[in-house]
C-alpha cells in the first residue's frame, strides 16, 4: 500500500471540508436539537399532575392523610390535590382527563384504622402515561409507608434498613443523552461523507478519473474511510465538549479525559465510517443512501442505549444492540463523561469496535469494484 | 515499435456484443481516431484499452503492458481524458492537478513546476486558484487534458474530447492535440464522431460501426477508395422508376447511391458530371430541386463503408418516440 495515494485522498477530502463547512454543520445541528430539546423534555420530575381526593370518611384520620397529601402540594410538588365530594364525579373526571388520578378514602377507614383491620386507601390512576402514573403511585405509596410508622419508635429497631449510596451526583437526562447524541453526529458524517458524497461522486463520474490512475482498491477504500473518520472525529469531539457545557459536564477540559474521549470518538468515528462504506459499496443510485437514512438512523440509536437501558429491551432488540456499533460507542463516552472512568471503563469497548472496524474495512475491499 | 497492440478485443453486454474482435495497432507517435457513431462501442473499447472494463475476450498491449495481465503497468504508462468531466467541481484547477500528480506519485520537487507549466500550457495559469464548478465546458476539457498529462504519459487516449464544446474550444482542443504530438512525440489515440475532427487531427483512421472495424487507413487513402474523386448531391421532383439507372450512365460517373431523398453521385470529374445532369433532367422532364458538388470526405467514407451516413447511424441509436406523436 502506498501512503502517499492514501494521503492524496485525504488532502482532496480535507479540503473539500474546510472549504465548506455544510457538512460539519449539518453533522451537529440536529445532534445538539435533539441532545436540548429530548433531554430537558425527557429529563425532568412530574410536577402538578392533578389528583382528585373524596374523602367518605371525614375522620380525623382521613383528615391527617389529606393534609400530608397537601403537603406534596406545597413540597416536591408532584401533584396538587382538588377535594370531590363524588366518587362518580372524581372517577369521571378521571377518564375525562381532568384529573390524573382519585384517592378515594372509605367510609370505613377509620374504623378499621383503629380496629387494626388492613385499612384501605383506593388509589385509581390514568395508566395510559406511564412516566406520569408511576411518579404518582411512588408519591402516594411513599405517604401511606409514612402512615404506617408507629407513632413512638423502639429504642433498638429490629426492622431491616436499606442505605442507598449513590457513587455519582445526579445525572439529569440530558447528561445521559449526550453520550448518543455525540454518536448521532458521527453517524451523520458517515452517512453523508461515507454514503451520500461516496454515491454522488460515482454518479458524477469523478471516480472513473481515480480509477483511471494506478491506485489499487485497498488504497481507494483506506484514504475514503481515513478521511471519513478525520471528519468524524473532528465533529464527534466538538459536539462532545459544546453539548458537554450545555449540559454541564464537570471539568469536561481534563486532559487525560479528553485523550480518552478522543480515542473512543476516533474507533467510533473508523467504525461507522467503514460500516457505512460497506452497505454503501456496490451502490450507484444516489437516492439509495437518502433513502434508508432514517431507516439505519432509527435501526443504530435507539437499539444502542442512547436513550433507554438496553436491559429493558426484548430478546430481539438486544441482539441488535450485540451487532450496533453505536451500543460500544454510547457505553465507552457515558462512562467518559458520566462517570469519568480511565481506561479500564472503555478499553473493551474500544476493542470491540477496532475488531468490528477490521471485518468493515476488509468486506469493503474485497467487494470494492476495481473496474466500471 | 508499436504503442498500442490491439488483438481481437471483444466485450459482450448478456446478448449484445458491444465490440466484436477489433484487432490494430498504433505506432509510436501517431495520432490514430477512432471514428463512428454514438453507440458504435468506441468508449467500450477505449474502456477495455485503459483497464476501466475487463474484456470478454481478446486482448491489448499498451507500451509493452498486456491489460489484462499489467494493468498496473498500463495505468501508469497512459493519460487517460474519459468523455464525461472526472475533475472535482469541488476543488480548485490546482488542487484537481495536485491531487493526481500525488495519486500518480510524482515527486514533491519537480511538482509544482510541472503543475504550473501544464496550467499554462492549456491557458487556465490565470484560473487557477478558481473552482473547477465556475468553469465551461471547454475550460474544463482543457483543465482534463492538463490533468490528463500531470505524470508525463507517452500514450493519451482521448474520449471523444470536443463533444458539447462550442467551436472555438474545439479548434483550442486540435490545437493542443497538435502541439503535444509535435512537443513530445506521444502516442494519441482518440474516439471521435466528427468526420472533420478525423480528417484534420488523425494520420490514420479506424472506422467502427456496430462493434465492429469496418475501415482502417490514412484519411487520405480512405477517401481514395471512394469511387470517384466528387460527389454531386441533387434532389429531383417527378424522377421515372429507372431515373437511378439512367443517372449512372452520366458522364464520369462512378457510382450512384440513393438515401432520404437524396441522390449521391461520385464522379471523377463533378463539373462535368452536373452538366451531363442537368441535360439529361430536361430531356427527361425532371425538376432539379437542388444540386450541389463537393470533394470526397470522411462523410463519403463512411458511407461506403458501412452503407449509411454518419449522421443517420447517429440518429438510429436515439430513442424513437414518432410513434408518440400519431
Amino acid at each position: 500500500m502506498k501512503l502517499y495515494r492514501v494521503g492524496a485522498l485525504v488532502e482532496r477530502d480535507m479540503r473539500k471540508f474546510f472549504r465548506s463547512p455544510a457538512l460539519m454543520m449539518v453533522s451537529m445541528v440536529f445532534p445538539l436539537v435533539q441532545l436540548i430539546v429530548l433531554g430537558y423534555a425527557f429529563g425532568g420530575k412530574i410536577k402538578s399532575a392533578t389528583v382528585a381526593v373524596v374523602d367518605q370518611d371525614h375522620s380525623v384520620e382521613s383528615r391527617r392523610l389529606r393534609e400530608m397529601f397537601n403537603g406534596i402540594s406545597v413540597g416536591p410538588k408532584t401533584f396538587r390535590v382538588v377535594d370531590y365530594d363524588s366518587l362518580p364525579k372524581a372517577l369521571g373526571d378521571l377518564r375525562a382527563g381532568f384529573v390524573r388520578g382519585v384517592i378515594q378514602i372509605p367510609y370505613d377507614f377509620s374504623r378499621r384504622y383503629f380496629q387494626h383491620d388492613r385499612p384501605q386507601v383506593a388509589f385509581t390512576e390514568d395508566n395510559t402515561d406511564q412516566f406520569t402514573s408511576t411518579s404518582l403511585q411512588a408519591s402516594v405509596q411513599q405517604m401511606v409507608s409514612s402512615m404506617n410508622e408507629p407513632l413512638v419508635t423502639p429504642r433498638l429497631d429490629s426492622q431491616i434498613q436499606l442505605e442507598t449510596v449513590e457513587m455519582y451526583p445526579y445525572v439529569e437526562y440530558a447528561k445521559f443523552l449526550l453520550a448518543g447524541t455525540t454518536s448521532m453526529s458521527i453517524f451523520i458524517v458517515a452517512m453523508i461523507g461515507g454514503g451520500i458524497t461516496f454515491i454522488d461522486d460515482k454518479s458524477r463520474g469523478l471516480h472513473e478519473g481515480y480509477l483511471l490512475t494506478p491506485i489499487h482498491k485497498s488504497e481507494l477504500v483506506t484514504g475514503l474511510i481515513a478521511a471519513g473518520a478525520i471528519k468524524g472525529l473532528m465533529a464527534g469531539m466538538v459536539l462532545t465538549i459544546i453539548g458537554g457545557l450545555i449540559v454541564g459536564i464537570p471539568r469536561i477540559w481534563d486532559p487525560v479525559r479528553l485523550m480518552y474521549l478522543v480515542l473512543v470518538v476516533l474507533v467510533a468515528s473508523i467504525a461507522m465510517i467503514s460500516f457505512m462504506f460497506l452497505v454503501m459499496v456496490r451502490v450507484d443510485d444516489p437516492l439509495v443512501p437518502r433513502a434508508i437514512f432514517g431507516v439505519l438512523n432509527t435501526l443504530l440509536f435507539f437499539p444502542s442505549g442512547a436513550v433507554y437501558p438496553v436491559e429493558g429491551f426484548p430478546w430481539w432488540l438486544r441482539w441488535i444492540s450485540i451487532v450496533d456499533p453505536f451500543t460500544y460507542t454510547v457505553n465507552a463516552l457515558q462512562n467518559l463523561t458520566l462517570k469519568n472512568t480511565g481506561i479500564e471503563g472503555i478499553y473493551k469497548d474500544v476493542l470491540i469496535l477496532c475488531g468490528f472496524s477490521v471485518v468493515m474495512i476488509t468486506g469493503s475491499i474485497l467487494l470494492f469494484k476495481r473496474q466500471l | 515499435m508499436n504503442a498500442i497492440e490491439v488483438d481481437h478485443l471483444t466485450k459482450k453486454f448478456g446478448d449484445l456484443v458491444a465490440v466484436d474482435e477489433i484487432s490494430f495497432q498504433v505506432a509510436e507517435g501517431e495520432i490514430f481516431g477512432l471514428l463512428g457513431p454514438n453507440g458504435a462501442g468506441k468508449t467500450t473499447l477505449i474502456r477495455m484499452m485503459t483497464t476501466l472494463t475487463v474484456p470478454t475476450s481478446g486482448t491489448a498491449r499498451i507500451a509493452g503492458h498486456d491489460i489484462r495481465t499489467d494493468a498496473d503497468g498500463v495505468r501508469n504508462a497512459i493519460g487517460v481524458i474519459p468523455q464525461a468531466f472526472t475533475s472535482d467541481p469541488e476543488l480548485t484547477a490546482q488542487e484537481n492537478m495536485l491531487v493526481h500528480a500525488k495519486l500518480y506519485g510524482v515527486a514533491g520537487a519537480t511538482r509544482a513546476q510541472l503543475i504550473t507549466d501544464l496550467l499554462e500550457s492549456v491557458d487556465l495559469i490565470k484560473f487557477r486558484d478558481a473552482l473547477v464548478r465556475t468553469f465551461s465546458g471547454g475550460m474544463r476539457r482543457r483543465l482534463e487534458i492538463a490533468r490528463g498529462l500531470v505524470h508525463s504519459p507517452k500514450t493519451l487516449f482521448l474520449d471523444e474530447p470536443t463533444t458539447g464544446l462550442d467551436p472555438v474550444s474545439r479548434t483550442n482542443v486540435w490545437e493542443m492535440i497538435r502541439t503535444l504530438r509535435k512537443k513530445s512525440e506521444m502516442t494519441i489515440l482518440l474516439t471521435t464522431h466528427y468526420m472533420d475532427e478525423a480528417d484534420k487531427l488523425c494520420d490514420r483512421i479506424a472506422i467502427v460501426d456496430h462493434g465492429k472495424l469496418a475501415a482502417l487507413d490514412t484519411p487520405t487513402h480512405l477517401k481514395d477508395n471512394v469511387p470517384g474523386t466528387d460527389t454531386v448531391e441533387a434532389e429531383f421532383e417527378g424522377a421515372p422508376s429507372d431515373w437511378i439507372a439512367q443517372l449512372q450512365t452520366l458522364s464520369h460517373a462512378a457510382g450512384v447511391t440513393q438515401g432520404d431523398g437524396v441522390v449521391h453521385i461520385a464522379s471523377n470529374n463533378g463539373p462535368a458530371t452536373v452538366a451531363a445532369l442537368m441535360d439529361l433532367a430536361r430531356a427527361r422532364k425532371v425538376t432539379v430541386r437542388k444540386v450541389s458538388v463537393t470533394s470526397t470526405t470522411l462523410d463519403d467514407v463512411f458511407l461506403h463503408y458501412t452503407g449509411r451516413e454518419l449522421r443517420d447511424a447517429s440518429h438510429q441509436v436515439g430513442l424513437d418516440v414518432s410513434h408518440l406523436y400519431k
